[in-house]
């Protein structure tokens, strides 16, 4: 049995080759995915687990939980608490380790780090073990600082250079003092590192005389688990909490893990899509082999081979394909994982160097998935296979596709379709939390009654086509027919591009309302020129809000500060703002009320109303972070958004609770309203600070939409891999149809058809089967970034179904080309047919 | 008896092979499938062309109708010379000259009958004729029909669509290659009728390969081939005659 089906994969090299490139590259991507995100993650750990060489034991504040009336906060790590922890017995050293933003400028002003990996902290003393320096001496005082080689290297900057500095706004000029390496994780990353002496540390982090983290080196002979018990007696266990370094590597290693992981179930979900559209193009080649072959598989049935011996041989048929495709597939695999980490560091975000890592998990699951996914499309021909009479193998007529009625087929994709259609419909006006659960029943109800329902659909639709067909002749009419000849297998083929198609389509829908609707929200509630922010989302200092209200043409002008807050013995976190000029910044929807914010007046969104069943005028009491009280007054209700949201208040109430006070953005409102000159004047006034974003109205809607773009492209990007797998189901149903036809082109060639009309009539069946799969794909894309959106805008006010038609014309066009491309192969193949011995071929 | 030149005859010529070989391969393994071979295609004349297997027939046929290359020599249909015809003159002329008659039919399941039949005119973008197709419907019984598809039909009725198929564009000549090889005897002596019919009243020239001597006799001349020379050649011959003229060079057995 064996032997006679390896010599049908063998007789069928050609007609197999699409299907093996199909699994194969599920197969790769599935595979890549593995061996990239190993090897990152273990590249990480390894480098991670460097950065905690040092450290024997670490000691960090406990958090104090929110309670009653009291706001939570880390509990404080003092001066005290160090040199109690240094005279432990066993401990050779204790590190107060201090760490924050800091943003350092290359010689062109342009940040040196990524705006996430630009980070600060202390060195300790005159010599710190973390921090073996390369050149120059330890920082001293305020005027001094420390770069890591890699970004002095970078930037430019050497021993005795000046450098320019931000933590949280104001700009720093400090020199630089030496240069030193590190194992540091996000350094090795490709971000940098500044290190300052402990005082300067810890007033710029607004640490005020205490640490983020204390580290205890244990003296030779002690071991770590020792140094915890003595540190955990002599230290306040309600205060701190401590962990050997040994534990923190594990940690860490788990937490790179954790996030590795999710990265690699986000690819995998991408290349399952690619393997389920290359189980269509499986499936299609094997009912087709089962059909051409029915006469040959009767004469085994015949000679008294049992049914479950034919389904077996096309079963080991399907393996030895998925075998092929599964170790081919692995290779690529390999091959796209090395690609993948040379291609992230080209884009200079420098990972961590390490081995490529193919675990033995990797190269089981690629052949595993190869052979699997191959044998369980091939399953359905089988079985096919198996009900082949014996008496077939005497009858000399043809065996035809299956003629089998649809209406079975036909009444089940109606009612998956109706079901599917229907529940999407109802949740569609459910509430967005509620509303996912069933809104995903019916996407997948729908999807299956679809793909169901396709051979039925393909005549109507493909019929629609033919006023545009009838313009190329006889080729036109000729590839109409032929389209919808063997409904099935069309149906299948258009299927697969249809998947692809679908979900890029419900994304870009999708994410364009979402965007148009951001926008909105920001253009509309925004009467600032600008928003003043920090390049990577940390606090400013109140410093910028009060260097910005100076300068000159700044007619108004409010911070953004947060607080945490109690009010009736739960959290809340309120933004203080200038109360005199906020009226003039904002433009937000008064329902209630007025919008007035001064000593005890403050507005209050429309959600926090209801929540706590305020009206105008209402009174509650707010316990700030320094333990005191104050009794607010409601002035008025407005309608929040995803911007600005919650409890408004005056910073002159607010403020004097903070021990340290910092703004997330400030909204500016200048005279002659936003110019380039304007623009100047407020940069210049920061100090041209690169970690500090100065945006108009129309940077804010740029930034949003770059995200999206971003995202898209992402999208687009591993979406494309199915729509590849897609194209070749095309080329594969066309190759096949061109072979089983090769006597009838050869009879319209003897009978006068020229070869351009030949190639024409295999292109245009092409065209027609990926403008059927387009269609519906756009059409069901389009429904489900409605349904979602429907969904979604029960949460946004603002939320509007925009259709990007530019876009949708250009999915069809490029269905449309898929189809071209699919057709040349095969349509060179039958315009150079042998019309002798095609006529001949019985 | 020897190859017998058609020169001095009076009725105009429809296709002529003069000196015509077809040689496949190089050396040892080169097999010459025609030896210079030289025969007319007269107008209004039916023949058929016999041999047995291997002896040529086919590969003449297809040499003469454009199917097919040959080695040297020079095909004439009509005015026009094949040999120095490029692939798609070929497909031009095959389509505006030329009708064909295969053993497996050859229709196309996906058109009705009628469609089918005025297949070479859709391809060359022409209308049919009215009259005259309704002439060639009629005359092979298919008028009922003509809204059927190909598996709707008998292997005769296929044949017959076929068989109106060449005939409906009026081409010059048409080639049958073993017509009524697929079909039982009577629907074979039917659609050999309808050729002999369309010889003598529409004055149509058709060539036809066969290996069964009752079908030749349909036609009004038999020419014989072995070893890829035409080796006889029989006017007005009857199944007994064509029998008794293959007997005389039965060296290798009869027929395929």
């Amino acid at each position: 049995m064996f032997r006679t089906a390896l010599r049908n994969v063998l007789a069928h090299k050609a007609r197999l080759l699409m299907t093996v490139l199909a699994v194969m590259l599920g197969v790769a991507f599935v595979s890549g995915t593995l061996v990239f995100t190993n090897t990152i993650s273990d590249a990480y750990q390894n480098s991670s687990a460097k950065g905690f060489d040092h450290v024997d034991v670490a000691v960090v504040p406990k958090y104090q939980d929110s309670e009653g009336d009291k706001v939570g906060k880390p509990a404080d790590l003092t001066q005290a608490t160090l040199d109690k922890a240094a005279k432990v017995p066993g401990a050779a050293s204790a590190t107060g380790v201090v760490s924050g933003f800091t943003a350092v400028a290359d010689k062109h002003g342009k940040l040196a780090g990524g705006n996430w990996q630009s980070a600060g902290g202390n060195y300790w003393g005159t010599k710190d073990a973390r921090y073996p320096l390369t050149s120059g001496h330890a920082p001293h005082g305020a005027n001094e600082v420390l770069l890591d080689a890699k970004t002095a290297q970078r930037a430019g900057y050497k021993v005795g250079d000046t450098v320019r500095l931000s933590v949280d706004g104001p700009v720093l000029t400090p020199t630089v003092a030496g240069i030193f390496t590190t194992d540091d994780g996000n350094v090795t990353a490709g971000g940098s590192l500044a290190l300052f002496d402990t005082p300067t540390a810890q007033k710029l982090f607004g640490k005020h005389g205490t640490y983020d983290e204390i580290d205890v080196k244990a003296k030779p002979g002690t071991g770590q688990a020792a140094l915890k018990e003595a540190l955990d007696a002599a230290l306040p266990a309600h205060q701190v909490k401590t962990t050997t370094g040994r534990q923190l590597a594990d940690d860490q290693a788990k937490t790179i893990a954790d996030s590795m992981s999710g990265l690699k179930q986000g690819l995998l979900v991408f290349a399952g899509i690619a393997l389920f559209v290359g189980t269509f193009i499986i499936a299609n080649t094997f009912t087709m082999l089962v059909a051409q072959r029915t006469k040959e598989l009767a004469l085994m049935r015949a000679v008294g081979a049992s049914r479950r011996q034919v389904t077996r041989s096309v079963l080991i048929e399907a393996f030895v394909v998925g075998a092929i495709a599964g170790v081919a597939g692995l290779v690529a695999g390999i091959g796209i994982g090395a690609g993948l980490r040379a291609l992230v560091g080209s884009f200079g975000a420098s990972m961590p160097d390490g081995p490529l890592v193919i675990s033995p998990g990797t190269v089981v699951a690629a052949l595993a998935v190869g052979i699997l996914i191959t044998m369980l499309a091939a399953w359905l021909p089988g079985r096919r296979a198996a009900k082949i009479p014996p008496v077939a193998a005497m009858n000399s007529v043809h065996a035809t596709a299956t003629t089998k009625s649809l209406v079975l087929r036909n009444t089940i994709g109606a009612l998956f379709t109706a079901a599917g259609a229907a529940v999407i419909v109802a949740a569609t006006s459910m509430d967005a939390s509620s509303g996912e659960a069933p809104m995903g029943l019916g996407a997948v109800l729908l999807i299956i009654g679809v793909f169901v329902l396709t051979p039925l659909l393909s005549r109507p639709l493909i019929a629609a086509a033919a006023p545009l067909l009838r313009a190329f002749g006889v080729s036109g009419k000729l590839a109409r027919q032929n389209s919808v000849r063997n409904p099935r297998r069309t149906a299948a083929t258009a299927s697969a591009l249809m998947i692809g198609l679908t979900l890029i389509t419900g994304m870009t829908v999708m994410a364009g309302s979402l965007q148009s609707s951001i926008d909105k929200m920001a253009a509309s509630a925004i009467r600032a020129d600008y928003v003043v922010s920090m390049a990577n989302g940390s606090p400013l200092s109140p410093d910028v809000a009060k260097k910005i209200a100076a300068t000159d043409g700044v007619s108004a002008s409010s911070p953004l500060r947060n607080a945490e807050t109690r009010i009736d013995g739960t959290t809340e976190y309120v933004t203080g703002v200038d109360g005199a000029s906020i009226a003039e910044l904002t433009d937000l929807k008064v329902d209630r009320g007025s919008f007035t914010i001064g000593g005890d007046r403050v507005v209050v969104d429309k959600v926090r109303a209801e929540e706590y069943g305020w009206k105008t005028g209402s009174r509650f009491t707010a316990h700030f972070e320094d333990g005191k009280a104050q009794t607010l007054t409601v002035a008025g209700i407005y309608d929040g958004n995803d911007m600005i949201r919650g409890i408004m208040l005056d910073n002159k109430v607010l403020t004097p609770h903070l021990s340290r006070p910092t703004d997330m953005q400030v909204m500016v409102k200048t005279a002659n309203g936003a110019s380039t000159a304007t623009k100047d004047r407020l940069t210049s006034a920061l100090g041209t600070n690169p970690a500090i974003k100065i945006q108009d109205k129309k940077d804010i809607s740029n930034d949003i939409a770059q995200m999206f773009t971003m995202m898209l492209n992402m999208v687009y990007g591993l979406l494309g891999m199915a729509v590849i797998v897609a194209v070749l189901g095309v080329i594969n149903t066309l190759a096949m149809s061109v072979f089983e036809r090769s006597q009838e082109i050869g009879m319209l060639r003897a009978i006068g058809l020229d070869r351009r009309s030949v190639k024409r009539m295999v292109r245009l069946e092409s065209l027609v089967i990926s403008l059927f799969g387009g269609v519906l794909g756009i059409g069901l894309g389009v429904f489900f970034g409605w349904a979602a959106g429907e969904l979604l805008g029960t949460k946004m006010p603002t939320y509007e179904l925009v259709l990007p038609w530019g876009r949708l014309v250009l999915f069809l066009a490029l269905a449309g080309v898929v189809g071209i491309l699919a057709a040349l192969w095969p349509a060179r193949r039958a315009a150079r047919l042998n019309m002798l011995t095609a006529i001949k071929a019985e | 008896m020897t190859t017998t030149p058609t020169a001095g005859t009076a009725t105009a010529v429809a296709a002529r092979a003069t000196e015509l070989s077809k040689i496949y391969g190089q050396g040892e393994t080169r097999v010459v499938a025609l030896d210079r071979v030289s025969v007319d295609f007269r107008q209004a004349e039916f023949t058929a062309i016999m041999g047995p297997s291997g002896s040529g027939k086919s590969t003449l046929m297809h040499c003469v109708a454009g199917l097919d290359t040959f080695s040297s020599g020079s095909v004439r249909i009509g005015d026009t010379e094949l040999g120095s015809l490029k692939d798609k003159q070929l497909t031009k002329l095959r389509r505006d000259k030329i009708g064909f008659i295969f053993q497996a039919f050859n229709l196309l399941p996906t058109l009705t009958a009628l469609e089918n039949i005025t297949l070479p005119m859709d391809i060359a973008g022409r209308k049919p004729d009215k009259a005259w197709l309704d002439q060639v419907i009629s005359m092979v019984g298919l008028s009922g029909r003509l809204s059927h598809r190909p598996s709707q039909l008998s292997g005769g009725q296929q044949q017959r669509v076929a068989v109106a198929r060449a005939l409906a564009s009026k081409p010059e000549i048409i080639f049958g290659d073993e017509p009524t090889g697929n079909l039982d005897s009577r629907s074979g002596a039917e659609v050999l009728g309808f050729l002999r019919n369309s010889v003598r009243e529409l004055g149509q020239t058709v060539v036809m390969v066969t290996h069964d001597p009752v079908a030749a006799a349909y036609a009004d001349r038999v020419i014989f081939l072995a070893d890829g020379r035409i080796v006889d050649e029989l006017y007005g011959p009857t199944a007994d005659s064509v029998l008794d003229t293959m007997k005389q060079f039965d060296a290798k057995g009869r027929t395929s």
